[in-house]
């Protein structure tokens, strides 16, 4: 991909996130960021390429501690928020 | 092709088909937040999320054939354990620093990877393979150090920002603002310094500029939130949120992969718009928030009137008012999670709303410590989020009110935000509890002020009547009572 293509979707996914974000109702602002925590764990695809090179086995060593650490936040981060979801309740009607 | 021109080039899906698969992953991340603009939807959302996860997992595993398959499952599996077993236990009110922690490892995260990258360029497909430095290693492409440079700035201010959050969010720290003389000019210098290095390292990639970056951003991430008072903490968990998305976009640079550009964008958006929701609610600037020091000594000050007379009342007292109420609208704060009283208030609308009694929740943006803490911790105890209303939506509704039931929260309720201009908190948007029949305010004791120092002209004021106690134990008092 060139520059030009990347900073295309970046600056797009800029504007899709800011009215997105918005359209978050505020009741659920703690859910939101904890579910951005999980998705930004998506640097985990970094550590997964240094994980599996050869070449340098710190560098392994390193991604395979990243791997770790984000595996804990995305677990931890979309397990908390679908707890948090979970309580949400509307009125008992009856 | 034949299996010996190298196999990783053999069995790889062509790059179109990757290309592709980290973009769905992107848009699953795009419908996960989309999901949350009701709680109706926002369950759907988060497993759209998982998936997303799933999908860009799966991609790279499978793109980069492994020799290290057996470790890298362990590594998820002891993170997932960690993870999983953390987000069952820990308490909805400890949600703030649980959230300030989970940013600290994407910043770390995100340094580690920075850094693996730079130690082993080829790797990651970054480097020139024809062109050695003078020490013999391959050439990282130019563009790409900034961005590598960046991501690894971003990561390591999160990191440190968000451990010195945790510790004052966790109570390890003391949650007063700690200023160090002439922060503002130390602050500016480390970041002009890592701005320059980080051009630098564009002509030497020599490892000491690298490792100079990651300590000089670590110190500086420290060196930042310390002197943020506990006040500040929903805009400085939302800015750490923020940053925690850049760092993951800047990596995504980096590595050419567009489901890290995609989430990094929607994160950082994200933490910057609750940035902002949360500067704006309490009227001050990002910058001033930033720059630290609020609810310090210097505040005190406008505590003036010590002596002043209020009514006090007992949980009979309270109950009797609430009883004969048409309608009592609750105003949660920081003290009701405190105290852990939301089941105990639950309990006690439910049996107000037994007698007749028409019963609403109002939530100021920065009630808590963090962005819709208290929204989680009524729906913990089951309250319907249907009768929890935000400031903008119930404010006029005090004036038609018997009864507006405070417990835990002080500045988002001072008057004096309205009317006194020296106020610290001058300007505040507050919920105007004052204009209902009879405000019962729930406070420990009348000595304490709150975080921004200072003292609420609500608790002089006629139609006041205070209930000193701790709040739990005061609500369910107040629970007997009515029960009775």
């Amino acid at each position: 991909m060139d520059f030009v293509s990347i900073m295309s979707i970046f600056v797009m996914a800029c504007f899709v996130g800011y009215y997105v974000v918005w359209s978050v109702t505020p009741a659920l602002h703690t859910p939101l960021m904890a579910v951005t925590n999980a998705i930004s764990s998506v640097i985990i695809v970094g550590a997964l390429v240094a994980s599996a090179a050869s070449g340098s086995s710190l560098s392994k060593y390193l991604g395979l501690l990243a791997v770790v650490l984000a595996s804990i936040n995305i677990f931890g981060g979309f397990a908390v928020t679908e707890r948090m979801l979970a309580m949400y309740k509307k009125k008992d009607r009856s | 092709m034949s299996f010996a021109e190298g196999t990783l080039a053999a069995a790889a899906p062509p790059p179109t088909v990757v290309g592709f698969a980290y973009l769905i992953a992107g848009a699953c991340f795009i419908l996960a937040l989309r999901g949350l603009s009701s709680p109706v939807s926002s369950r759907r959302g988060n497993r759209f999320g998982m998936v997303g996860m799933v999908i860009a997992i799966a991609t790279t595993l499978v793109t980069h054939l492994n020799i290290s398959l057996v470790e890298i499952t362990a590594a998820i599996a002891v993170g997932a354990v960690i993870g999983y077993v953390v987000a069952q236990r820990i308490a909805m009110t400890a949600m703030p620093q649980l959230v300030a922690a989970f940013h600290s490892l994407v910043g770390m995260a995100a340094v580690l990877v920075a850094v693996a990258a730079y130690l082993n360029p080829e790797a990651f497909g970054i480097a020139d393979p024809n062109v050695l430095d003078p020490v013999g290693r391959h050439l990282i492409h130019t563009q790409t150090r900034v961005e590598m440079g960046l991501g690894l700035a971003i990561g390591a201010i999160t990191f440190s920002g968000s451990v010195i959050a945790f510790l004052k969010l966790n109570g390890n720290m003391s949650g007063r603002p700690i200023k160090l003389p002439a922060r503002h000019v130390i602050n500016l210098g480390i970041i002009a310094a890592i701005l320059g290095l980080i051009g630098y390292f564009l002509t030497d990639q020599a490892p000491w500029v690298f490792f100079t970056i990651t300590g000089l951003s670590f110190l500086v991430g420290f060196l930042l939130i310390i002197p943020i008072g506990g006040a500040d903490m929903p805009v400085v968990v939302s800015m750490l949120n923020s940053y925690s998305g850049w760092a993951a976009a800047a990596m995504g640079f980096t590595l050419h992969n567009s489901a890290m550009i995609i989430t990094g964008a929607l994160v950082g958006s994200s933490g910057a718009i609750l940035s902002y929701i949360m500067c704006h609610a309490m009227n001050r600037s990002f910058i001033s928030v930033i720059a630290g020091g609020f609810g310090g000594e210097e505040a005190v000050a406008g505590g003036q009137a010590i002596d002043r007379p209020y009514k006090t009342g007992s949980a009979e007292d309270a109950a009797f008012v609430m009883k004969n109420a048409n309608q009592v609208i609750i105003v949660p704060g920081y003290g009701m999670a405190v105290a852990q009283a939301q089941h105990s208030v639950r309990e006690m609308a439910d049996l107000l709303k037994k007698e007749g009694v028409s019963v609403k929740y109002a939530i100021h943006p920065v009630a808590g410590r963090m962005p819709g803490h208290m929204n989680v911790l009524l729906a913990e105890a089951n309250v319907p989020y249907d009768e929890v209303f935000e400031l903008e939506d119930i404010n006029t509704e005090f004036g038609q009110t018997d009864v507006a039931f405070v417990i835990g929260a002080n500045d988002v309720t001072n008057p004096a935000a309205k009317t006194d201009k020296s106020s610290p908190i001058y300007g505040m948007p507050i919920l105007d509890v004052e204009k209902a029949a009879t405000v019962l305010f729930i406070k420990r004791s009348m000595g304490g002020v709150g975080y921004a120092g200072v003292d609420n002209e609500l608790f002089y004021r006629d139609n006041t009547m205070m209930l000193l106690a701790d709040a739990k134990k005061m609500v369910d008092a107040i629970v007997k009572e009515l029960a009775y």
